[in-house]
């Protein structure tokens, strides 16, 4: 039988969550079919059926899923269950939101957030905000697995898979959409950032992130933060870092003016390079940093930004 | 109307975890354990729907060992009614507590249940999820608001891209996001007073739920480490570093 990968896509763009979602669906094996659910994404649906190794990309096209909404994605994503093996979605807010309802109709554990596939039903999982690994081996059924994108590699372009209309299942009629709030911004999304430049509590303000802005628009940066930069409202909710907001593992990470507490690394620990400014020397964060620098900040980053256009950034 | 919060015991977020040496698990001897906080987020919403006058009764319930009454203790001190503590020892699967829970809301017939958003032990992010599809249930999951209306909830959800709002029919299960209050203490009269509060003692076969656990963990180790990397002196030096040794911007 095959597998199914669910695709992440705002109805005009596909996420490259979903290309690297692929690559985990290839390693868990058969042929891999993507469900693009939405509501005018044909553009979604061409896109998907360019990425390599898909064999087939099915859409269903309904105001029903306009917004992903949990309760229509379950009806959905059951009424084509039977032909698949396996099911994977992107560990986003929305994978997280359907898949859990899906698996516990299916009578079936998911397997939320996998590192790596190990064989068709063996994963890796992090426990303990990624203080520990477990391997963990699904039972004979069908798999339901949630995957964290940044630990896959996005499957690259080149393959040319039909696309099939399906029919909208039924509406449970529970819930709608109502509206949203979403972040504008021109800079990259911190999930696919190659650099990111954090700032945590001791930015002391919203207005002081504009220093951070500054930089990253420089270095074509996504700017993130601690939880404790958002509880106090310098930064939106979509910012956070760690262990119960985003993961994120970038080239690079800065991490300003941010402690380190274990559930921030959660989120960045394995960022490929992680750079420290912080003026307590004994902040835990420089423990993974590869380059610290203790220093104030509020000298640290105007100078930051100075040398920066000194170097040709602009 | 009821509203049914599950809290589950876990280790102390402020903790960090020991994986065992014989790699069958982290070490939870002598580690001091809390209420999930995600859970204390939920219990405080629901004691504020109570003393909003929204809601009449707040159950506590929690599926754990015996100790798991301590953290039905702490919700009882919080302002929650009574408590249900179904024992178990071992680790239950989201899907095995989701299946517990929907018999006790069979029973208890609650018309909002208030779930964490995540354990933070085993990071699952499921149970609520679970358990609004057993029950036929709408869900808020990342709540960030609630607005109670007339056999109705307005949701709004922390998500990915910023905020979006659900309205969901009653009865539902919400899922419970950081930003969504600020947990109060216990003070020590309340916590007097939730020692007379009541916990009935249940077991999983009670409610027919087999708990064996459906995924087999073969063996829990240790992430690579980080090494620490060096310290350097100022702005200047930190960009050179960047740009040509570990060649990132
Ligand atoms: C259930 C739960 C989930 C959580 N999830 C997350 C999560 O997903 N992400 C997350 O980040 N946290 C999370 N946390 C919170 C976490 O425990 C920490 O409280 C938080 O990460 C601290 O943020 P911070 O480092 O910005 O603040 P602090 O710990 O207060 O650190 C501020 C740092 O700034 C430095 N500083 C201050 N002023 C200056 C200056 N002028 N120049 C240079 N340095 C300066 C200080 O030396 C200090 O190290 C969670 C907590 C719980 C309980
Ligand atoms: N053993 C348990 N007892 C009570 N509530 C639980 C239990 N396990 C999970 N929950 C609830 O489900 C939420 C999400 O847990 P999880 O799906 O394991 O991440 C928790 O925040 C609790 O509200």
């Amino acid at each position: 039988m095959a597998t199914l990968v669910i695709a992440e896509h705002d109805n005009k763009t596909l996420k490259d969550a979903t290309a690297k979602v692929v690559t985990a669906a290839g390693q868990v094996g058969g042929p891999v079919h993507i469900l693009v659910a939405g509501q005018g994404c044909d553009a979604v649906a061409q896109a998907a059926s360019k990425i390599a190794g898909v064999e087939k990309v099915l859409v269903a096209d309904d105001a029903l899923y306009a917004k992903m909404v949990a309760e229509t994605m379950e009806t959905l994503i059951l009424s084509l269950a039977d032909k698949y093996d396996a099911i994977l979605a992107p560990a986003t807010t929305n994978g997280k939101n359907y898949m859990p309802r899906v698996a516990a109709k299916l009578d079936v554990p998911q397997v939320s957030e996998i590192l790596s596939v190990v064989s068709s039903d063996t994963f890796v999982r992090p426990i303990y905000a990624g203080n520990a690994l477990a391997t963990v081996q699904a039972p004979a059924g069908k798999k339901v697995i949630t995957v964290r994108t940044t630990t896959f590699k996005p499957a690259g372009e080149g393959g040319s898979a039909a696309i099939e209309k399906v029919s909208a299942a039924a509406d449970p009629g529970l819930s709608k959409f109502v509206g949203e709030e979403l972040s504008k911004s021109e800079r990259p999304e911190l999930t696919s950032a190659k650099i990111i430049i954090s700032g945590g509590r001791g930015m002391q303000s919203g207005e002081n992130f504009h220093m951070l802005d500054a930089i990253a628009d420089k270095l074509h940066a996504a700017v993130g933060a601690s939880r404790a930069a958002v509880d106090a409202g310098f930064v939106p909710n979509d910012y956070q870092v760690g262990q119960t907001g985003k993961v994120v593992a970038p080239d690079l990470y800065i991490a300003v003016g941010i402690s380190g507490a274990i559930q921030h690394l959660a989120g960045m620990k394995d960022s490929k390079v992680i750079a420290a400014i912080n003026k307590d020397e004994e902040a835990p964060i420089f423990q993974v940093a590869d380059y610290g620098l203790v220093a104030d900040l509020f000298k640290a980053i105007p100078e930051m930004n100075e040398e920066l256009t000194k170097l040709g950034y602009k | 109307m009821k509203v049914l919060v599950p809290v589950k015991r876990v280790i102390d977020y402020n903790v960090k975890v020991r994986v065992k040496p014989d790699q069958t698990g982290v070490d939870l001897a002598n580690v001091k354990m809390s209420m999930n906080p995600f859970d204390e987020i939920s219990v405080e919403e629901a004691v504020r729907l109570k003393e909003k006058g929204k809601a009449t009764e707040v159950i506590a319930v929690s599926i754990g060992p015996q100790q798991a009454s301590e953290t039905l203790r702490t919700a009882l001190a919080m302002g929650a009614d009574r408590g249900i503590l179904v024992k178990t020892d071992g680790e239950v699967e989201p899907l095995a507590v989701a299946k517990i829970l929907k018999a006790i809301c069979d029973a208890e017939q609650p018309t909002l249940v208030i779930t964490g958003k995540q354990a933070i032990d085993d990071d699952s992010n499921q149970t609520g999820q679970m358990l609004a599809a057993l029950l036929g249930w709408p869900q808020g999951t990342f709540a960030h608001k609630l607005e109670l209306g007339d056999g109705s909830a307005q949701i709004e959800r922390e998500i990915d891209g910023g905020l979006q709002t659900v309205e969901v029919k009653l009865p539902a299960v919400m899922t419970v996001d950081l930003r969504l209050n600020e947990p109060r203490y216990a003070s020590l009269p309340n916590i007097m007073k939730a020692k007379k509060k009541p916990i009935d003692e249940k077991s999983p076969s009670d409610y027919g739920v087999d708990v064996t656990p459906r995924l087999k963990t073969l063996k829990v180790t240790e992430p690579e480490k980080r090494k620490a990397g060096v310290k350097v002196k100022t702005v200047a030096e930190l960009l050179d570093k960047l740009k040509n040794e570990a060649g990132v911007i």
